[in-house]
């Protein structure tokens, strides 16, 4: 360097060239598309395809414009130059989502119980808000959580900078596009009806091009990593993006009826599509759900509690046996159907022999706290932490007792699942990404620590309380409905009628709102903690950004 | 070496890793689905089954449209519950031409695979636009839109060419008189009742909503007026489908 100021001529980079000449075409074909649409949802979409594409060509322009004729340096003085951008803002736009979903899974309570609060309105339904509740919580908040820590981890633990200069921000604003397209088309009505996939198909084609990014991006990091091992953290986020891929591309094969119009139908259909759609369905729980923030397990609970992780081979057993058994346990979701029943006794023998590995993670986590479980009584955020892993426990204790047909013949179309479900997704993958996002803020944004240790606190018992509401609520409704469809008179007769076990769940899904709205006011709480954390002062010496160290 | 000296190789390789996790989830996978697509009981052919005519494909989109299967599952299961409130168990074939699949998870309201023929038009329509001008006590919202919407169905003929594509057996007889057909079962004095009937057994051509316009409302009651009643099950030899 020694002084010398070379002027280098500044280029635009192919990449940058490539993409945003793709980006103009994109958005050319898209006007056609609107001009051409055969509905109206459609015609909206293209719109926004096109803005989106422009914007995008746009920002690549103006960044190159504003950039230095140098791309940022893989490495400044021996030390790995992070590339924390996309994931600050897949935190930031993590934590709107999980808002809104929370706030609409409120509204949903709330309409079962009054009615009336479906407003009469086409978008207003249950039947439409629904799937933006689940889509907005498990792939909006989830799924930016889950791009948030992977890209973090990756970098973290391979210690170097993320693969590729525009590609990190093409995955993590692709896959907000994605959403969007998938959220606007619920309340629009344009939905192919298979439950967790339920986007059409020009929005599964666009999810298919991000994921594939997403993961050269990943692959790529740990190919150039300069730690020998690859971090246990790190398979799981490999097998979650590997698999989901997979999933994706099974479940959702459709034919468009027009290539301007927003309808498909799906290429599988009666009992085959059954099947594929629950091995798929029970897969997002099973590497989405699970796997994703398993690798969020591996890292922030060692990390936070400043233990390593308590056993290595724990770690490949558990790895290993969850992955292969997880796979086999859709058939679950169709006890007693038309699905042959060999099939289904695979289904209940597999999902009871994921208790194990479940059970095995869960200790593996719990235990990374021997010597540090003084820390639950001064730290919130790991309490935090260690309540998901417990909420695992039970809910991955809960999944294998509901499969066994017995328990599913009372189980299966009641309450009681959605109860197990919100368990899990509230307790688990709620918690888990809470904890994760009290770490990562502070650390992203150079923040000390957080701005109240108590406001973390108060979330932590606001949001256990709710989920306990909610879940006691769905157990006896759940169990309760499955009793009165069941019940016979004396004279032999069917007791009750369907609407008496509709008028039974009243109060219960009462007690389930109450829940999911203290489960809402801890978000809110959080929310405000985060923001208050990112506008205190940035910590003294991080202008050199020393990140907590591997 | 042990076993934990030698996934070191995994561990330090990331392209085989990657085929590990590839091997692994493969397997479940292949084995319980891949028999579906030639098993005879998950491929047989029952008497009764055809395809959906014009008019019901349009209301089937609806219903899918609307999200009902979120709230109603057409899976009757082999209890002896649900055979005596809901009808004879759903057979796989029963919903071979739906795509997808509508068996639903969750009776937040009743199954719907045997409604068909329950209930009058006249009460659906009433249900569907208030649906506790006839429950009391329902939680499903109103759906009065739907009277109000005019069906588009321009392009039904499109989408019965797409269902053919994906293995529903339309002829090219029934994709020619598709808008004919449509028009035809939601006006029983239509001079085309006759064909269609021919076309598709046991369709039903009423004016479902009492309107003379062709609503989203005659699409959806006529596709739920159809639900479970092409199989005669005073026919149907269950040995012959044992599962």
């Amino acid at each position: 360097m020694g002084g010398i100021v070379a002027q280098r001529t500044k280029y635009m980079t192919e990449a940058e060239g490539a993409l945003a000449i793709a980006f103009l075409i994109a958005a050319f074909i898209s006007i056609i598309a609107a001009a051409k649409a055969q509905d109206a949802p459609f015609a909206f979409h293209a719109y926004l395809a096109a803005a989106a594409s422009a914007a995008a060509a746009f920002s690549i322009f103006n960044r190159y414009f504003s950039r230095p004729a140098e791309l940022p340096l893989q490495e400044i003085a021996g030390k790995p130059n992070y590339n924390m951008g996309p994931v600050k803002f897949a935190t930031a736009i993590a934590m709107f989502w999980g808002i809104a979903g929370f706030l609409v899974g409120l509204v949903i309570a709330l309409q079962l119980a009054w009615p009336a609060l479906n407003f009469d309105l086409p978008w207003t339904t249950f039947g439409r808000l629904r799937p933006l509740h689940t889509s907005a919580v498990i792939f909006a908040f989830g799924g930016n959580v889950l791009i948030a820590t992977s890209f973090y981890v990756v970098q973290k633990t391979c210690r170097v900078r993320l693969a590729g200069d525009l590609a990190p921000w093409f995955v993590v604003l692709g896959y907000n596009f994605f959403i969007l397209i998938a959220g606007t088309g619920y309340l629009l009505g344009v939905t192919q009806s298979k439950e967790y996939a339920e986007p059409e198909w020009y929005a599964d084609l666009w999810l298919t091009i991000v994921w594939v990014v997403y993961l050269l991006v990943f692959l790529a990091t740990i190919i150039k990593r300069k730690e020998p091992h690859i971090f246990v953290a790190n398979w799981f986020y490999l097998a979650f993006i590997v698999t989901i891929a997979i999933l994706h591309l099974g479940n959702n094969p459709a034919v468009p009826v027009s290539i301007f119009g927003s309808k498909s139908y799906v290429v599988w259909g009666g009992i085959q599509d059954a099947m594929f759609q629950w091995w798929y369905g029970h897969n997002a729980v099973g590497f989405f759900l699970t796997a994703g923030f398993l690798g969020i397990m591996y890292y922030f609970v060692p990390k936070r509690a400043e233990r390593p992780v308590y056993s290595y081979r724990l770690s490949i057993v558990h790895f290993w046996a969850l992955i292969f058994l997880y796979i086999w346990a859709g058939p679950h979701h169709l006890h007693y159907t038309a699905l042959p029943d060999w099939t289904q006794t695979l289904g209940m023998t597999f999902s009871i022999m994921l208790w194990m590995p479940s059970w095995g993670g869960m200790i593996n986590g719990l235990m990374t706290l021997s010597g540090a479980w003084d820390k639950l009584r001064t730290d919130p955020v790991l309490r935090m932490l260690v309540v998901s892993v417990a909420f695992y426990g039970m809910s991955t204790f809960e999944g294998p007792v509901m499969s066994i047909k017995v328990v599913n013949s009372l189980s299966h179309y009641t309450d009681w699942t959605i109860g197990h479900v919100h368990s899990g997704a509230l307790g688990w993958v709620g918690f888990v990404s809470f904890g994760a996002i009290y770490c990562l803020v502070p650390w992203l944004w150079n923040r000390r620590e957080l701005y109240s240790l108590k406001l973390v606190n108060w979330h932590f018992w606001i949001s256990t309380i709710g989920i306990v509401f909610y879940v006691s609520a769905m157990w006896v409704s759940g169990v309760l409905q499955g009793l009165m469809w069941r019940a016979y008179t004396s004279l032999g007769f069917l007791e009750y009628s369907f609407i008496e076990s509709v008028e039974a769940m009243h109060p219960f899904y009462i007690i389930r709102a109450a829940g999911g709205a203290l489960f809402f006011v801890g978000a809110l709480i959080m929310a405000y903690n985060l923001w208050m954390t990112v506008r205190a002062e940035v910590k003294e010496s991080a202008q050199m950004a020393p990140q907590p160290a591997e | 070496m042990s076993v934990w000296t030698r996934h070191q190789i995994l561990e330090k390789n990331s392209i085989l890793l990657i085929l590990g996790i590839l091997l692994v989830i493969a397997i479940g996978g292949i084995v319980e689905i891949a028999p579906l697509f030639y098993l005879r009981s998950t491929i047989e052919k029952v008497d009764g089954m055809r395809p959906y005519t014009p008019l019901e494909l349009a209301g089937r989109a609806i219903y899918v449209r609307e999200g009902c299967y979120l709230c109603h599952s057409q899976m009757i299961r082999p209890l002896r519950d649900e055979v005596e409130r809901y009808g004879h168990y759903s057979l796989a074939a029963e919903s071979m031409y739906d795509h997808p699949f509508q068996w639903g998870s969750k009776r937040t309201g009743p199954d719907l695979a045997r409604v068909g023929g329950k209930y009058s038009d006249e009460w659906h329509v009433a249900h569907l636009v208030d649906p506790r001008s006839v429950v009391p006590q329902s939680i499903m919202p109103s759906y009065s839109f739907l009277a109000r919407a005019d069906l588009d169905y321009r392009a039904i003929a499109d989408h019965m060419k797409v269902n053919r594509t994906i293995g529903v057996p339309y002829t090219d007889e029934q994709i020619e008189n598709a808008i004919a057909d449509l028009r035809a079962q939601a006006n029983p004095d239509d001079p085309g009742v006759a064909g269609l009937q021919k076309r598709y057994p046991k369709a039903a051509a009423r004016d479902f909503d009492g309107n003379p316009k062709i609503t989203e409302m005659d699409a959806l009651v006529a596709y739920l007026q159809m639900l479970g009643t092409l199989v005669d099950f005073k026919l149907y030899n269950e040995k012959a489908n044992l599962r």
